[in-house]
């Protein structure tokens, strides 16, 4: 049995031992690993989610058992602090020894922390440990109960940036001071930081560059930070991180040798001055370099693991430092070398002082080769640009298209993921090439995605990469002459589309009808709602009339919440509402002591409501001239609109009367994904109405017509469909426009979805629903007229009928209510007790 | 909550010691839940028509604890039934409550009778 030693717990120290099993075979070895922290090795890149709310748990990187099922000791707690590399034994802090046949010291760093006078003072932290986040909660709490409100953080780079939003997150007003002239200074040059600055100033935390700072002013705790132009910053707390440090102290008291501004000297193998000793992650001194990313301590643990198992895997001469974040809400890219500056160098630069973009790329003089860049504001050109940096390929005859977009047409620039070389890496966390995702599928071993995810580990580090690595199975499938389908589920093997078709065609009004002469099986949850919403779609059919195929939602028309209970929305069309109508609305809240929010689509959430409390709820307000919001719905949730030409002085025309008459027009139509809509009467734009499936906005001679935009987990900005149009346009172009996508689209696939994948792009569907290409025109307006004017109020039905009332409450034997809700006070009102 | 989901363990038929009668046949839609009362347990009933089978499970969703199954929605998967919860969409076997998903947590089913109309669910007190 052959003894592998793994001194630090962390994420590289876990990345070996998982590399390590991965490769070791029928071989016998025996890992132990130290960690002097209590718990399991976590994610550090995301230890700002712990501010967040995620716990220590969430962030691990394994479970328990995953150690037990490889036969790994984890001990943690315990602090190595000495190797006799005559005997090849460790000793603890606990006096215990250990014997090793290889070590492995991956103890990363710590934060460096400058030596400013003052910095022992109490309210002065490091960021590094899920205890050093801990006792920064404690702190920020205690100082703001005695009223204070201003902290510092002393660095601006990337993790400083992180750790003034954790700052502003617990409630306080960040400083970010920083010594250099500029922002995240390795990374950016100055019109990048300038661009940054302002996007983070408007978030209210202060920035101070050019700042040395002389010492922390105080007594016994931080009052202050005095800068060396004598100028005082009044703070009552600091975080300082300014840089790490690596953590050689176990390797210089074992005579390893060390770099001389710290760090455990590495060769290409790993191999530290023993060679029975190697270095991992932060700790190791790789060509004059310590390395502060994920990625390179990752290609170490591989490399590492590799050499001890007797393989010749080295590490490469040159590692990326290219990196792509979403910085406090701001996207940050850089590559390459981002700063190049010399006469056979050219640098583009685009710049957007309005939407907060700007973009630069260094290329040679001849324009053939990328040499690096930045992105701040807008990243998503990061991964093609990526691509090309580090795959030398040829760049298209304008190099400024990469960064302006080719302007005119909707191809892109960056052409398809199927133009890289194999030995292009796609997956730079795991470093997984486009030749092995490719031939994962094209050698049968796997078949979907799922299994390439599973056997080459791609998308599982930081997940930048899944788009490509989605384009790429989808490639070589082809390539196979794999028929791809994207079929709904294992019952039936059809797009939606097709079973739109299916339905329409043979005119089913019965889901387990199309089951029996389309599919197979019993359905599922994905098949039967999609299967309801085309019924509703092409019948206008209310939710009740499928009760039992509807996703749970549409079931019981309010919107499940996290206690079991269910929020319901009234529709406030346009956000327009009677004083009156206010009163109803608080009055249904008190009764039912329900917890009350307005929504960010101006609308009256409440919370809280018991299952069998609904239909009363719903009683009286439709009694007091209410109906459903559809807020539950795939369907047309709320139009957004601001105050319009009645009453703002800028206003250009009467937004909010329009939005009552397109929310009202689309009201209760199914749809694959929720819709909502925006109308703002002039380009300050007060509706957001560019954040929506569809936007409308008012300009000199007319209405501007934006669609496919959207909020959510990836936002996307609306395009412009139409200009200068009259209302009547506007509607002819959104009845098209949604008719086309309802048929069209997958099942839960958003609007901005749907146009990226449309083949051609913005330009077809214009042709499509404007100039009528391919001559459907009225066909899809005819199928929405049919839809527009046979709104039904679907609670107005339940309340109508008895039967349909039975599915409300909670229990088949009994009036009881579920007595396992339980609510714990939040600001006056109520929440669910916390999982 | 540990102790809410420890009240619930799985019932073989041949150990049922008590058949409580849960309701008639009208009480219960069909393929979709209901939930009934007993003692201090929530358990789901199925009528799942369309096999023309009926299960029982507890109503507990064991990821988040709360009484939700009998409002979701049942399937297949691979031939097996099974419920997905309203929640977050987990799956779970209805014959032996095995979690379809690949977790660790999974539910407890409970045997079901008809007879005469009437549905009946086993436990074991």
């Amino acid at each position: 049995m052959i003894k592998v030693i793994v001194v630090g717990n962390g994420m590289v120290g876990y990345k070996f031992c998982e590399k390590f099993i991965a490769k070791s075979g029928q071989e016998k070895f025996q890992i132990t690993v130290f960690g002097e922290e209590p718990r399991r090795a976590y994610d550090r890149v995301h230890l700002s989610e712990y501010f967040a709310g995620k716990s220590a748990d969430d962030l691990s990187m394994s479970t328990s058992a995953w150690y037990e099922e490889n036969n790994i000791i984890l001990n943690t707690s315990e602090l190595v602090l000495k190797i006799d590399r005559v005997n090849k034994t460790i000793v603890t802090h606990l006096e215990k020894s250990y014997k090793y046949d290889y070590l492995v010291l991956a103890t990363g760093s710590s934060a460096f922390v400058p030596p400013i006078p003052g910095v022992e003072k109490e309210g002065v932290f490091v960021y590094r440990t899920i205890e050093d986040l801990d006792a920064i909660m404690a702190y920020a709490k205690k100082i703001k109960q005695n009223g204070a409100t201003e902290a510092a953080v002393l660095g601006g780079g990337l993790l400083g940036l992180e750790a003034a939003k954790a700052v502003r997150d617990l409630g306080l007003n960040p400083h970010v001071v920083e010594f250099a002239p500029r922002l995240m200074p390795r990374q950016l040059d100055k019109g990048a930081s300038d661009m940054l600055q302002s996007k983070i100033e408007e978030l209210h935390i202060g920035i101070h560059l050019n700042k040395a700072t002389q010492y922390i002013d105080g007594e016994n705790s931080i009052k202050g930070m005095m800068f060396a132009n004598d100028e005082l910053l009044k703070v009552d707390m600091l975080v300082i991180s300014a840089g790490i440090k690596p953590r050689d102290e176990l390797a210089r008291v074992s005579g390893l040798v060390v770099g001389e501004r710290g760090g455990v000297l590495v060769n290409n193998t790993m191999q530290t001055s023993d060679p029975f000793i190697y270095a991992i992650g932060e700790v190791a001194l790789y060509n004059q370099m310590i390395y502060g990313l994920v990625a390179p301590g990752y290609e170490m643990a591989d490399v590492a693991a590799e050499q001890i198992l007797g393989g010749d895997k080295a590490m490469r001469e040159t590692i990326d430092m290219s990196t792509q974040l979403k910085l406090i809400g701001v996207e940050v890219a850089s590559f390459g070398d981002p700063f190049i500056e010399n006469d056979d160098v050219v640098a583009i630069v685009f710049e957007n002082k309005f939407s907060g973009i700007y973009k630069r790329i260094n290329v040679t003089k001849d324009g053939k080769t990328l040499l690096g860049g930045i992105l701040v504001g807008d990243s998503s050109d990061y991964n093609g640009l990526f691509q090309i940096y580090s795959n030398a390929m040829a760049l298209p005859p304008n190099p400024e298209d990469l960064i302006l977009g080719s302007r005119g047409g909707e191809g892109s620039t960056m052409g398809s993921a199927m133009d890289l070389p194999d030995t292009a890496v796609i997956c730079s966390c795991e470093n997984v090439t486009k030749g092995s995702i490719c031939c994962a599928i094209t050698d049968g071993s796997c078949e979907t995605l799922s299994d390439v995810v599973k056997l080459t580990k791609a998308t599982s580090g930081c997940g930048g990469c899944k788009p490509m690595v989605v384009d790429l199975v989808k490639a070589a499938q082809k390539s196979i002459g794999k028929e791809i389908k994207e079929s709904i589920c294992e019952h039936f093997h059809f797009t939606r589309q097709e079973l739109f078709d299916i339905v329409k065609i043979n005119k089913y009004t019965n889901y387990y009808e199309v089951i029996d002469h389309h599919g197979s099986g019993d359905g599922c949850e994905v098949c039967k709602p999609v299967v309801a919403s085309i019924f509703s779609s092409i019948y206008n059919d209310t939710a009740n009339k499928h009760v039992t195929t509807q996703d749970t939602n549409d079931r019981f028309l309010a919107n499940i919440q996290r206690n079991g209970t269910y929020s319901v929305v009234p529709r406030v069309a346009a956000g327009e509402i009677t004083p009156e109508k206010l009163i109803v609305i608080g009055q249904v809240a008190q009764q039912f002591n329900l917890y009350t929010k307005i929504t960010g689509a101006q609308r009256v959430d409440l919370f809280g409501a018991h299952v069998s409390d609904l239909p009363e709820i719903w009683r009286i307000l439709i009694e007091n001239g209410f109906e459903s919001g559809h807020a539950y719905g795939k369907s047309l949730r709320a139009v957004k609109s601001c105050v319009g030409n009645a009453w703002c002085r800028y206003g250009m025309d009467d937004s909010t009367t329009f939005a009552i008459e397109l929310e009202n027009r689309y009201k209760g139509i199914r749809s694959p994904h929720k819709l909502k809509g925006g109308v703002s009467a002039c380009i300050r734009e007060c509706a957001e109405a560019r954040g929506k499936d569809f936007g409308v906005i008012a300009v000199e001679g007319g209405w501007n017509l934006y669609i496919c935009g959207n909020g959510g987990a990836n936002p996307k900005h609306a395009v412009l469909l139409a200009e200068q149009i009259d209302k009547e346009t506007v509607f002819k172009y959104m009845d098209r426009f949604l008719m086309y996508y309802i048929r069209t689209a997958g099942p839960l696939v958003r609007t901005s979805t749907w146009l990226e994948k449309l083949d051609g792009g913005l330009d077809y569907l214009k042709e499509v629903i404007i100039h009528d290409r391919i001559g459907i025109c009225e066909a899809l307006e005819a199928e929405m007229a049919s839809l527009i004017g046979t709104f039904e109020c679907e609670w107005k039905q339940v309340l109508e009928k008895p039967r349909l009332m039975k599915r409300f409450s909670h229990f088949v034997n009994s009036d009881d209510k579920d007595d396992n809700i339980e609510y714990v006070p939040l600001r006056d009102q109520k929440m669910p007790k916390p999982w | 909550m540990e102790n809410l989901i420890n009240e619930y363990q799985s019932v073989a038929i041949e150990d049922v010691k008590v058949w409580f009668k849960a309701g008639t046949l009208k009480d219960f839609p069909s393929n979709r839940g209901g939930c009934i009362k007993y003692k201090n347990k929530q358990i789901a009933v199925f009528n799942f028509e369309r096999r023309n089978e009926w299960y029982a499970c507890q109503n507990a969703c064991p990821h988040k604890m709360e009484m939700v199954l009998s409002r979701g929605m049942t399937g297949s998967a691979d031939g097996v039934p099974k419920i997905a919860c309203p929640m977050h969409k987990k799956t779970f076997s209805l014959v032996d409550g095995s979690n379809l998903n690949g977790e660790e947590y999974s539910i407890a089913t409970y045997p079901v009778k008809v007879v005469d109309e009437e549905v009946f669910v086993g436990f074991l007190e």
